[in-house]
């Protein structure tokens, strides 16, 4: 057992799990996106996805405690890399230029991670955690998106979530070392091609709502 | 192109021996020639400075020909300047206007102790090294050269990889002082051998857990190390270090 912990206590491991968790939000986010794409079939097809989403019963418990431990993991990781890395520089450079490999959305991954845990709270305290009884799921989403500061703020969001993915994408095959000269083009330009189709996807969603 | 003299205003990283704490110090590089380099234009700076009855600015050099690793600061925020692929020493005064103030910045990680000034103690690398960045060989007479068969390109790769002088520019440009491209350079040109493969799974374990020891910081792919790079590393061997890692952490023997 002594070799398990020491594996997967090193800094490469701590990446990797990074990496697994990330690809597996990003087949997530693939799937809500799909799932929320039936706004645009107006609100009995949006309730009537919601219902056979939550028709399958067992499965979206299995799926959602999943989805708990992998945010746990890629939380958890995210924190210990980022006091490790403050750690090791413990004296800042007085002037720091960026070399040409730094993009905006590398540099902000932890201040974006963050951002998106506080949207992820608001987003399930404000809709799936949110009295249903007396409202459908689409009339729900509605009304909590018509407010301006809400909508701007789940706006805001998803360009957030698009710059985290952006780096993320790429960078998840990078740690687990999938490195080649012919697929490796292919993976960042389907990163970027997949980050602002996540951001677009979802970010066009409330304002289609408030204009249904 | 033309030698001219420039005036500079040189912002110079001053630490005593033994000390925890250092500052800025400021200083004028007066005539100097553009054809110098830029150790040069320090050693001329250290004339003035010893004249004036001032300690001279402590910096580490040798070959100054680019392929000992010796030399290396931190110069307006880039590692070995701002020219791409070139060490310290074969960076030039022509890149600099009259009355530009630059920046000079010692390689900073906790992993690299300053010792003083400009110096750093990089024998960490040493350590790194020391735990597997070799391969266990019979020494004696130079065995048959086609014993074993290496493509041109897998012998151009570790080549690639073994251009690496170990100088820690990567650690200095990376934003999580992370050894990666170091490490995976060193694991890289052994790694895609024959002669590197035997000792392979062992070496990953080993200079990985090393180089976490050591205190320097996760990789987080910023690309900062590749383009600071003196001998133009790729992160590619970063890949093919995390793969090894991975390989030898689950699918081999080694503990």
């Amino acid at each position: 057992m002594n070799w398990l912990v020491r594996t997967f206590s090193c800094s490469v491991a701590k990446k990797q799990f990074m990496a697994v968790t990330g690809l597996a939000f990003c087949c997530f986010l693939t799937t809500h996106l799909i799932g929320n794409l039936f706004v645009y079939g107006g609100k009995d097809a949006f309730n009537a996805y919601v219902e056979h989403l939550h028709a399958l019963g067992i499965l979206i418990h299995v799926a959602e405690a999943g989805l708990i431990i992998f945010a746990l993991i890629h939380i958890g990781m995210a924190i210990i890399l980022y006091f490790q890395n403050l750690a090791a520089r413990p004296v800042r450079y007085k002037k720091k230029s960026n070399a040409g490999g730094r993009t905006l959305a590398s540099a902000t991954m932890p201040y974006t991670g963050l951002f998106i845990l506080v949207f992820i709270v608001v987003h399930l305290v404000g809709l799936k955690f949110a009295d249903h009884s007396t409202t459908t799921t689409f009339d729900l989403t509605a009304s909590v998106l018509s407010q301006p500061a809400t909508l701007v703020f789940y706006i805001v969001a998803m360009v957030v979530v698009a710059f985290h993915v952006n780096h993320g994408f790429w960078s998840a095959f990078q740690s687990f070392g999938a490195s080649h000269p012919k697929y490796t083009p292919i993976v960042r330009g389907f990163g970027i091609l997949f980050s602002v189709v996540i951001g677009v996807g979802f970010g066009f969603i409330p304002i289609a709502l408030n204009m249904i | 192109m033309e030698e001219k003299f420039i005036n500079l205003t040189l912002k110079v990283w001053r630490q005593k021996r033994g000390e925890k704490k250092g500052k800025i110090e400021t200083y004028q590089a007066k005539h100097i020639s553009t054809d110098a380099s830029f150790l040069e234009m320090l050693d001329i700076v250290n004339d003035d400075l010893t004249i004036a009855g001032i300690e001279p600015i402590a910096f580490d050099h040798d070959c100054r020909e680019g392929i000992c690793g010796m030399c290396g600061q931190v110069v307006n925020g880039y590692a070995h300047g701002e020219e791409k692929g070139t060490t310290l020493c074969q960076f030039h005064m022509r890149r600099f206007k009259d009355g530009d103030t630059i920046f000079i910045e010692p390689f900073r990680a906790k992993a690299f102790k300053v010792v003083k000034d400009l110096v750093v103690d990089r024998s960490a690398f040493d350590k790194i090294i020391q735990a597997g960045g070799y391969i266990t060989a019979k020494a004696g007479g130079a065995p048959e050269a086609n014993i074993f068969p290496v493509t041109y390109e897998t012998g151009e790769l570790a080549m690639n990889a073994a251009e690496c002088i170990g100088c820690g520019a990567c650690v200095a440009a990376c934003p999580n002082a992370s050894a990666m491209l170091f490490v995976s350079a060193k694991i890289s040109h052994l790694a895609l051998l024959p002669q590197g493969r035997p000792e392979a799974a062992k070496r990953a374990l080993a200079m990985v857990r090393t180089m976490d020891a050591c205190g320097f910081g996760n990789c987080s792919n910023e690309r900062e190390c590749e383009n600071s790079c003196p001998k133009n590393i790729s992160i590619t061997n970063i890949a093919r270090l995390n793969r090894e890692f991975l390989a030898a952490g689950v699918l081999s023997t080694a503990m």
